[in-house]
């Protein structure tokens, strides 16, 4: 028998008020863990994401559309620009790399984003297997792609209509599985990418007489002797090398879908944004910029939840100091009983903050487990998005100060009921009867 | 001389001062304290136990004069040395009856006796891990007696040990008290007003008024 085995036999004695103070924390502390969990993790991808890129420029629609589009790949792309208006920018003084996106497609709900090397430059991405494309159709798959559907280095799939699954498949032209690149964190695990012309022939209506040819085989191995006359200027371009840096040579009046710029110097951090705004049909819109704005709009959601994590921590915090002070009365007899058998005042003071910071403790263990569950079951229940790509088993610093946070609020809460316990007359108490 | 009180008095806020008659006592004796209701016989017991020091006069047991101890140093020298069997058993209910008895040992920091053996030899060997809530009150007094003797203490004091009890009953408890206190070579000291525990320790004093 010791003090911390005696406090915890009385905790359990009184199951049910024990039970509903350590629930009430629990849900509190479980709140604020979810909201760490989560701001932090987004926080993290979101500047992650973004390294690198100093201004999206795009169709002209709502700014925050165009970064979440463009840099996060959640939201829908806000339209398409003339790539002959794109490429004037490159020929910018205030411009240092430039990387064209071309959105359009799906597979699955995952998005198939054109684009050219320098995007896999840009995320340091790493190959678990395979290599980059090489000519159109070839794609190099993120890992949670992979991971999730299941295909492999040399597979086919055709790709659907749009940004979001459920719409029309290309059936005429099948991707093909070139490379599959490493875990990075990074939006990049999410998206299957190839190059721009990929995008661009998908969408080449003309092109629909070259399916025979297209579907009945994998494109390398088609000889020249089988294919007519027509079709070989489709087999010429579906063979040719594309763009590995900047833009795709065409005559053809073609669009993208959005660029993602870096700044020569800081000058250009103030002239780029207007001279784009304001002299081009494209609007250009800074990620920094937008996602700080982002985050004030959501700062109030999640300060209206963490205000209702306070409150229920204060609330449990005033439970467990009524649960101390009402069982006190009872317990005078106790108290008084074991400082005549031999304990110390000292010894009382320890045992009722004891039961005050068991009580804490264990509330605030299951409130952390319950926050990563929460999370767990929100993750698992969006298998697609931003939200699947959080991890739930995370564990944080900032929990300890969660933990430490909680057992401060049992020993506030013990303070009253413990000075009563050490101040218990022992004479007066058992002799009185 | 195990247990000598000299010269002790005591006053409650608001009171007389209460002059209470010297007790002397060897190894294995056992004195009635007598008194009215009111008489302060209830004040010596605390006195004499530890829980209330004396303003005069002196308490030594075996040679301690713990009436001068303090604090942290009285409570230990009291769960060591003095068991306390009070008029209600005030048990802890959130604990077994094992659990009851282990509190002395923990508090009193003494290995004390062997615990099964005490609970055999009061018959409670069938309730040593039951809740004391399942007890009788029978049984609940001897867990008292029991949490009382757990430390092999020199000195046993009882506050009115029989007042809820039947004739049989009454003799049994005072029997095991005096049984017990002889084998362990303790003093006894009994607060009561029951006259009929006369027959069995005819060594009182009475505690009067002033």
């Amino acid at each position: 028998m010791n003090l911390i085995k005696l406090s915890w036999k009385y905790l359990i004695f009184r199951p049910l008020s024990t039970g509903l103070n350590v629930l009430l924390l629990a849900m509190g502390l479980a709140i604020i863990i979810v909201l760490l969990l989560v701001q932090n993790q987004f926080e993290k991808k979101m500047t992650q994401d973004a390294a690198g890129i100093d201004l999206v420029v795009g169709a002209k629609g709502s700014p925050l559309q165009l970064i979440l589009s463009g840099v996060y790949h959640i939201d829908f792309p806000t339209g398409n620009i003339p790539m002959e208006e794109a490429k004037k920018l490159t020929r910018n003084r205030l411009v240092k790399g430039m990387i064209p996106l071309a959105l359009g497609d799906n597979y699955q709900g995952y998005r198939i984003v054109g684009t050219n090397h320098d995007y896999l430059k840009l995320y340091e991405t790493e190959f678990e297997e395979g290599k980059e494309w090489e000519v159109p159709f070839e794609v190099v798959l993120g890992s949670e792609i992979a991971r999730k559907s299941g295909m492999k280095f040399g597979e086919t799939f055709e790709g659907s209509h749009g940004i979001s699954e459920g719409s029309h498949d290309h059936e005429d032209h099948p991707y093909r599985v070139v490379g599959v690149l490493k875990p990075t964190g990074g939006v990049v695990d999410r998206l299957i990418l190839t190059s721009i012309e990929s995008v661009w022939y998908t969408h080449d209506e003309a092109d629909s007489e070259s399916v025979a040819e297209v579907k009945s085989d994998s494109l390398s191995t088609i000889t020249m002797a089988e294919v007519s006359e027509e079709p070989k200027i489709h087999q010429d371009k579906f063979h040719s090398p594309v763009a590995k840096t900047g833009f795709p040579d065409t005559d053809l009046p073609r669009e993208v879908t959005s660029l993602l710029i870096q700044y020569r110097n800081p000058i250009a951090a103030i002239q780029l944004p207007r001279q784009i705004n304001s002299g081009t049909s494209m609007q250009a819109a800074s990620p920094s910029f937008e996602m700080s704005r982002l985050f004030e709009l959501l700062g109030v959601g999640v300060s209206l939840l963490q205000g209702l994590a306070f409150v229920l921590i204060a609330i449990s915090g005033l439970g467990i100091f009524i649960a101390l002070y009402n069982s006190l009365k009872e317990r005078k007899y106790d108290l008084a009983i074991l400082r005549a058998i031999g304990a110390s005042r000292i010894q009382l003071l320890f045992l009722v903050f004891l039961e005050g910071i068991m009580l804490t403790f264990l509330g605030a263990v299951l409130g952390i487990l319950l926050g990563h569950t929460f999370l767990w079951v929100v993750i698992s229940q969006n298998d697609q998005g931003v939200v699947s790509t959080l991890q739930a088993w995370i564990f944080l610093k900032e929990e300890l100060w969660v933990l430490g946070y909680a057992l401060g609020v049992g020993l506030l809460a013990s303070i009253i009921p413990a000075w009563s316990a050490y101040q218990t007359s022992i004479a007066k108490q058992l002799t009185k009867a | 001389m195990l247990l000598e009180s000299k010269n002790v008095q005591y006053t409650h806020p608001g009171q007389k001062t209460l002059l209470f008659p010297d007790i002397k006592l060897y190894d294995g004796e056992a004195i009635l304290i007598l008194g009215k209701s009111g008489s302060g016989k209830t004040t010596l017991l605390n006195l004499l136990a530890g829980l209330l020091s004396p303003e005069k006069g002196t308490v030594s047991l075996a040679g301690t004069e713990f009436s001068k101890l303090k604090g942290q140093k009285l409570d230990l020298f009291r769960g060591k040395e003095i068991g306390i069997v009070f008029q209600k058993p005030h048990l802890i209910s959130a604990l077994t009856v094992m659990e009851n008895l282990e509190l002395a040992h923990f508090f009193g920091k003494k290995k004390g006796q062997n615990l099964d053996k005490l609970v055999a030899e009061l018959g409670l060997a069938p309730k040593a891990n039951s809740s004391v809530l399942t007890l009788s009150e029978g049984e609940a007094q001897r867990v008292s007696i029991a949490r009382a003797l757990a430390n092999e203490p020199k000195l046993i004091l009882a506050d009115e040990p029989t007042s809820s009890l039947d004739d049989e009953n009454a003799k049994n408890v005072i029997d095991l008290l005096k049984a017990q206190a002889e084998k362990i070579g303790a003093a006894l000291v009994i607060v009561t007003h029951d006259q009929r525990i006369k027959s069995q320790i005819p060594n009182f004093i009475e505690v009067e008024s002033l």
